[in-house]
């Protein structure tokens, strides 16, 4: 079985984030970047599915040149091989040209070896929308099978269950197919040193838009249905309202609710 | 803030940011508890074979990771920063393996070394004896040959990983004749599992509780002589060159634990405020701190000077016993510091520092007490120095091994 990967670099939310101020998107350059922790279960995910017949796991990222560490790390915890879609004009995409350029990517990697599955993480941990699998789905003509918290593959078919908050649903889908997973899959593997060593030797593809025949004008800031109009830092927590029970404390906990607009 | 550091390669930097990433989600949850109730964390060993720490410091060709000094002693470093036993027990197993990796015939090595630094299996070191510790040359264990076989037969004391350990690097007297003392010694490799070998139940120490230490009985151990590792008498030899290099690794150690303490009494500086201001802002607390970082930066800069000397194939004994003296003596300073840095709280449980400090004393006495340590150095002051040499001159035993 061949899968793609798709992971995004992100910076490290431990560390401090920041916009620019020149055209408010988020600053990936004065800041400590890493694989998005959410995608290294879909890098899982791929490799345990992958170790337990043959085929390979090729890993996608689109973003600016730190974003080859992202592919990095998943090829020392095993992945095969990598494709960096690096460009100016991508800068400041929003999702939809994201998934634009992603399902380029994997159709030009289809004119090779087409992919059984393509797996993502369920939402990205600095933007968070969680929209890119369903739409590189629907731009690749995919079904789409998203939040698996378990994915097997039996066959021509993939198997995912998906917890709900009122029930949890078992879904399956034909391959080829999107695949998109969560936090509950599974518990990702760390790099061994030999994983760090061998991945120096594994090929990373570096494309740009003119090498997927993307126009630049579907994509980058200028393209973007959403912007960032301003941002501010979040004001620092104050203390906290401690309300004193004197046989009227369930009022005083009722108006203090309601004045903040929350009942 | 965890220490800054150059590394020579990327893929060792990488390796320092898996260590710091494993060490900060797998072992910091864990070490408190894990110390508090003397319950040694083997399957953590396991996982640091799988990810290849364990034989770091050994050929590539023999399934270690072909690492120098400088690289595995800042991995160690980083490891003891968040969890004193882990440094510790990785420091021993390579230290357990020294015997087989420089001595053993190219059998031995092919037929046990793989599995020794391949991860799964976990070594221990057993030279000491009861009424024999810092004057090894008095142990009593003997090594009788009887046809194909040694049996041994004698009372190893303070093993770290006794009865947890998979096979043992054992030295033993194999001649009786006292003009023979030192060199009637010889080394075996014995796995754990021999008829007549027993742990006695762990000692309680007043620190580095996770780390099981053990007295090995040795009731007539039958091992075959192919067990023997170099000839017969160098026992003593092999012995004494392993622990200059795990001096190296037993100051990393140390100098990881005093970076551990000082990270917590930073944290706790500049949040706890007396006299309307933060005691990191009062210059007498924060003269404290800055006197904690030099003393760490003295020893991980002697310790790194000593690890280069080893990876340029050069002498480097004298230097490795400076290092564990500095290193060991500072982390003791270091760490007490921290303890006064928290106060009151810094002398209860409920704070880590205490621990460390009860961690970093045993430090300055395994591996060479400090003051046999002083000892190496003031005898190695007779010997000539003041040579000049280029590091372009030695081939590097980092690229020996590729
Ligand atoms: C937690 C722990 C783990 C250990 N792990 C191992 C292990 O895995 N394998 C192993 O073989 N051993 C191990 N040891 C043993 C350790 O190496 C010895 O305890 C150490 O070498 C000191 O020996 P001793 O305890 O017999 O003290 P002694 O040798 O009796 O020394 C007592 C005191 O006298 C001093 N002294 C001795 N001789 C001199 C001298 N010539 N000049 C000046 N002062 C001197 C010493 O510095 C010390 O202060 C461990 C010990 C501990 C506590």
């Amino acid at each position: 079985m061949n899968i793609v990967v798709c992971v995004k670099h992100v910076p490290d939310a431990q560390g401090e984030r920041t916009f620019n101020a020149s055209d408010n998107t988020v600053d990936r350059e004065n800041v400590d970047g890493l694989l998005s922790e959410l995608d290294e279960y879909a890098v899982e995910a791929a490799l345990t599915l992958v170790e337990a017949g043959e085929g390979e796991v090729t890993i996608v990222t689109v973003g600016p040149d730190a974003a080859a560490d992202a592919i990095k790390k998943s090829l020392q915890m095993g992945a095969h091989k990598g494709v960096h879609v690096n460009d100016e004009a991508i800068h400041g995409s929003d999702a939809i040209a994201t998934s634009l350029v992603l399902a380029e990517t994997i159709k030009k990697l289809s004119a090779e070896t087409a992919p059984d599955l393509v797996i993502t993480g369920m939402a990205s941990t600095d933007g968070a929308m969680g929209v890119v699998p369903a739409m590189l789905a629907e731009r690749l003509g995919l079904p789409a099978i998203t939040y698996a918290s378990e994915l097997s593959v039996d066959g021509g078919t993939a198997r995912i269950r998906r917890d709900g908050d009122v029930s949890t649903q078992t879904i399956e889908a034909s391959l080829p197919a999107l695949v998109s997973v969560t936090d509950q899959i599974n518990e990702p593997r760390y790099p061994s040193f030999k994983g760090i060593m061998a991945a120096k030797k594994k090929p990373v593809e570096q494309w740009a838009l003119a090498d997927l025949g993307v126009d630049p004008a579907q994509v980058g800031l200028d393209a973007a249905w959403s912007k960032v109009e301003s941002f501010a830092a979040r004001p620092p927590r104050t203390a906290g309202e401690i309300v004193v029970d004197e046989g009227d404390g369930g009022t005083k906990l009722a108006s203090f609710l309601a004045s903040r607009k929350f009942i | 803030m965890p220490a800054s550091r150059v590394l020579p390669t990327e893929e060792a930097a990488d390796l320092i940011r898996l260590v710091r990433e494993f060490a900060a989600e797998k072992l910091a949850p864990r070490a408190a508890q894990a110390e508090a109730e003397g319950a040694f964390p083997r399957e953590i060993f396991r996982t640091l074979g799988a990810l290849g720490i364990l034989g770091l410091p050994y050929p590539e060709a023999d399934g270690g990771g072909g690492q120098p000094y400088e690289v595995y002693l800042q991995v160690l470093e980083e490891l003891a920063s968040v969890w004193a036993t882990i440094g510790v027990g990785t420091s021993v197993h390579a230290l357990s393996c020294y015997g087989l990796a420089t001595r053993g015939t190219p059998e031995q090595r092919e037929r046990w070394l793989p599995d020794l630094l391949g991860g799964d299996l976990l070594g221990g070191y057993c030279l000491s004896e009861p009424q024999a510790g810092s004057d090894p040359g008095a142990m009593t264990t003997k090594a009788v040959r009887e046809g194909d076989d040694y049996v041994i037969t004698g009372t190893k004391a303070w093993v770290t990983h006794g009865g947890e350990a998979d096979y043992y690097m054992v030295m033993a007297r194999t001649s009786d004749d006292p003009a023979e003392r030192a060199a009637g010694i010889s080394c075996f490799l014995v796995p754990a599992d021999a008829d007549g070998l027993s742990a006695d139940p762990p000692e309680h120490k007043m620190g580095l509780m996770g780390s099981t230490t053990a007295t090995m009985r040795f009731d007539h151990v039958r091992v075959a002589s192919d067990r023997l590792l170099g000839a017969e008498g160098d026992g003593l030899k092999i012995a004494l060159g392993g622990l200059d290099s795990g001096r190296l690794g037993i100051a990393a150690v140390a100098t990881g634990l005093a970076q551990g303490a000082l990270d917590r009494a930073v944290d706790y500086a500049q949040e706890r405020e007396t006299f309307g201001r933060k005691i990191s802002d009062h210059q007498g607390l924060a003269f404290v701190l800055a006197d904690m970082e030099a003393a760490i930066q003295s020893a991980r800069a002697v310790t790194l000077h000593a690890a280069r000397l080893r990876d340029q194939g050069m002498p480097f004994s004298r230097e490795a016993s400076i290092a564990k003296l500095v290193a060991t003596d500072n982390a003791m300073k270091v760490t007490t510091d921290a303890v006064q840095v928290l106060g009151g709280y810094g002398y209860t449980r409920d704070f880590p520092v205490e621990r460390y400090m009860r961690e970093a004393k045993v430090m300055q006495i395994f591996e060479g007490t400090n003051q046999i340590q002083r000892m190496v150095i003031s005898r190695s002051l007779a010997k000539p120095s003041g040579t000049i040499t280029t590091t372009a001159a030695t081939t590097t035993a980092h690229e020996e091994s590729h």
